[in-house]
């Protein structure tokens, strides 16, 4: 990794207006194996890559039930996600406590964010590292939401984040329109094939590797493990992949200021004073 | 004031009572809404029946109001006395239940959900849920169990209790019928289910005749390894 | 002796009479109390109550009706208080017992109505969780021995389904399909009942009758009660608040009541 002065802090800006510690904790995200949230009419899902670290260990949970109508699956620091897991956990109990009500997926969402942004802005404190596809389904019907270490958070129709996710977002782009129409299915199908396109040509999804989270009406979130992702995973199966998608992700525009500022070592004092290298990767 | 001098003629020119100083109530913040629960063990299954009444006083809130609350595919916890500790009571299990369920990936087994309570009851020890508690469920071995609780959180295991306004009434009634308890050569032998749904019929119209704060149907939850079925059976309504 | 001979004999005067003694604790007037021990006045009895709420379900609706009186012990010392009050489109509360309590309460659901509007999430509050939230409300203050002094009659509409709750000072709470507190409870429910029993389900002109002869009874009978009265019906189509209604009354009979003099 390359370092450069404006790095040492999330409090301190770089002179091209960034701050260099989030977009580091977005790319711990980027470490993380790959997950994909996508929605229907009528159902909501999440289909992530389980990582086993080594041969004697299990594979990692991806997938975590916050309430009955709720569930998210996690790319980037687990230790991160447990924590806010357990707070979202206890927004969605306050919920229930006080109004007898499932909280709705976009107050959870936003409360992570509120959440999240303080360490974004305090002297001595570090993002979290952790980004978080939420999927559930209230009153407005289902969601999928996408959070990220820098406090931003989307509403999305579908969504990939973790390692190589870009293809599984090609193969998202691609096949968007269909999808809000598709049975339960159908959509689980094409969560499948996009998180397939995030593997590399030799591997493949199997039941070990692979777990499956459903919200829908008036249904508990619901997580597929194992045997019972087997049946989905045959629907898939033999059919061609994707045609063979981009190498790698372009590498993040981040690397290419670190190079810059790497190859300008020692900078020049004063830093603001230095007129910036307009013609970076931005 | 004794009875003869509220009759005599000095009383009579004491103004009204509206008229003197103001009457002041004391806040209470206990009542008694009534009811009554019954939970009986069997051998590969657990019943417990509420009556559906809610009342205070003469007065009669909802007829159909019942005292058992579903915990999980086989536990059921019957709960009586102020309404409003029990709705808060029960809210509070239902939290600590599902924060269980997700932590440990599974629903808490009925021995746990009654050694749960009993901490949850104890917690208010001075300031108690003026509740009365049954806990039905299968155990871990898949047989009938009951457990029945004090309000402050003293607890044990039983094979039928009774809890609630009629609760004098119906506990003697199944020690002998169930227990065996004052019968001359009594076999004990494990009880039917549908004997003992036909008995919780029984003693609840019984008790409806005599307890007014028992009455307008009673519920019947029987647990099994299938899940828990309701029935309804209807009392007097006044 | 020059010390006798300054301060008499009884050595000096008090430092400040009336005053604080040195080495003493002492509170001032207008001071904070840091001990932390202070007696703390809390609501020990209502002053200006309301009496009966009334509140019945008909076909693809509620109806919730209240008084306009707020009685000073038995003075009838305010004869113009709203004690319903609209919380949005499908959601009205009633409100019985001491009418500062309501009225401390109502602008705290105001302004959650308007923090929750302000979100512009799409959601709202439902007479569900209304009801939900006023249990817990005034069941913890019940708790602290200091309650709000009222029953709430919350009515709505949700999910098209009509709805009504009932709590009360000490967080009891149950929903039925027609409710009363106070004397209604008493003297009109009965009837409310009796009427929805035979009749099944009411229309909602059978339903504004019912209230109106539920009112007036009231008025005959219940002495902290007034001729005088609000009344919101909520449908899909919104919530129709209506009054002050002023039913008519016959007294021609109380000429013949004797023998109170």
């Amino acid at each position: 990794m390359f370092r450069n002065q404006y790095d040492n802090d999330v409090t301190v800006w770089s002179p091209q207006g960034r701050i260099h510690q989030l977009e580091y904790a977005m790319e711990a995200v980027k470490q993380g194996s790959a997950c994909v949230g996508l929605k229907s009419k009528t159902h909501a899902i999440l289909i992530a890559l389980k990582r086993a670290p080594s041969e004697l260990s299990a594979h990692q949970k991806k997938i975590i039930p916050i309430d009955d109508h709720v569930g998210v699956s996690i790319a980037g620091l687990t230790a991160d996600a447990r924590l806010l897991c357990n707070f979202m956990r206890n927004e969605c109990l306050n919920s229930r406590w006080s109004y007898n009500k499932p909280l709705p997926i976009s107050r959870l969402v936003s409360m992570v964010g509120s959440k999240s942004q303080i360490p974004t802005q305090r002297y001595g404190r570090r993002p979290f590292g952790v980004g978080l596809l939420v999927a559930g389904y209230d009153a407005l019907g289902p969601h999928i939401y996408q959070t990220c270490p820098s406090a931003n958070y989307y509403d999305c129709k579908a969504m990939a984040i973790g390692a190589r996710s870009q293809s599984a977002k090609t193969y998202l782009e691609k096949s968007l329109d269909v999808f809000s129409d598709c049975s339960l299915d159908e959509l689980v199908k094409h969560g499948l094939r996009a998180l397939r396109d995030t593997l590399p040509q030799e591997v493949d999804l199997t039941s070990k590797n692979c777990s499956i989270g459903i919200a829908a009406k008036d249904t508990k979130f619901a997580i597929l493990d194992d045997d019972e992702v087997s049946p989905y995973l045959t629907l898939i199966e033999g059919e061609e992949r994707s045609v063979r998608q981009a190498p790698e992700e372009p590498q993040q525009s981040m690397e290419a200021d670190d190079q810059s500022a790497a190859a300008a070592q020692p900078e020049p004092v004063p830093a603001d004073a230095e007129p910036v290298d307009e013609s970076m990767d931005l | 004031m004794a009875f003869s001098d509220m009759m005599s003629y000095n009383s009579m020119k004491q103004p009204l009572q509206d008229y003197q100083a103001p009457n002041q109530l004391h806040f209470n913040p206990y009542d008694f809404n009534g009811g009554t629960i019954l939970a009986i063990a069997g051998e590969d299954y657990a019943l417990i029946a509420t009556d559906t009444r809610l009342s205070q006083g003469f007065s009669i809130h909802s007829h159909d109001n019942p005292k058992t609350y579903p915990l999980s595919s086989k536990t059921v916890l019957g709960c009586c006395g102020f309404h409003g500790d029990v709705l808060t009571l029960t809210k509070v299990i239902s939290a600590r239940l599902q924060i269980f369920e997700k932590d440990h990936n599974k629903q808490m087994p009925t021995s746990s959900v009654a050694a749960m309570l009993s901490t949850i009851l104890y917690y208010r020890r001075f300031f108690p849920y003026y509740t009365h508690n049954l806990v039905a469920g299968l155990d871990d071995d898949g047989k009938g169990c009951v457990y029945s609780f004090d309000p402050v959180g003293s607890y044990e295991r039983e094979v039928f209790r009774a809890k609630g306004s009629a609760s004098s009434m119906l506990q003697p009634l199944l020690d002998n019928q169930i227990g065996g308890k004052n019968q001359q050569g009594y076999v004990a032998q494990p009880l039917p289910l549908e004997r003992c749904v036909t008995l919780v019929k029984d003693v609840f119209t019984s008790a409806a005749e005599r307890d007014i704060y028992t009455g307008d149907s009673v519920q019947i939850s029987i647990i099994t390894k299938d899940g828990i079925k309701n029935e309804r059976f209807p009392l007097r309504r006044d | 002796m020059a010390l006798s001979g300054m301060f008499g004999r009884d050595g000096p005067g008090p430092l400040w009479g009336g005053g604080p003694t040195p080495g003493l604790f002492y509170n001032f007037p207008g001071s904070r109390n840091t001990s932390g021990m202070e007696a703390k006045q809390v609501t020990q009895s209502p002053v200006v109550t309301g009496s009966s709420v009334l509140g019945l379900q008909f076909k693809g609706g509620v109806i919730i009706a209240a008084d306009m009186l707020g009685s000073y012990g038995s003075l009838a010392r305010y004869r113009n208080c709203p004690r319903l009050l609209k919380v949005n489109d499908t959601t009205v509360i009633g409100a019985a017992g001491d009418y500062a309590d309501f009225q401390h309460l109502s602008s705290a659901i105001e302004q959650r109505v308007i923090d929750e509007e302000c979100m512009n999430d799409g959601f709202a509050y439902t007479p569900t969780s209304l009801h939900c939230w006023l249990t817990r409300v005034l069941y913890n203050r019940r708790c602290q021995f200091n309650p709000f002094w009222n029953t709430y009659i919350v009515a709505g509409l949700e999910n098209d389904q009509p709805y009504l709750g009932y709590v009360d000072k000490i967080g009891m709470a149950y929903e039925a399909p027609s409710l009363a507190c106070g004397f209604g409870a008493y003297l009109a429910l009965p009837i409310i009942r009796d009427t929805m029993d035979k009749k099944g389900e009411l229309t909602k002109e059978e339903a504004v009758d019912l209230i109106d002869r539920c009112m007036k009874l009231l008025y005959y009978r219940d002495a902290r009660s007034l001729n005088k009265y609000q009344l919101a019906i909520i449908t899909k189509d919104g919530v129709d608040l209506r009054g002050p209604i002023v039913s008519e009354t016959n007294w021609e009979i109380a000429h013949m009541i004797k023998g109170y003099e």
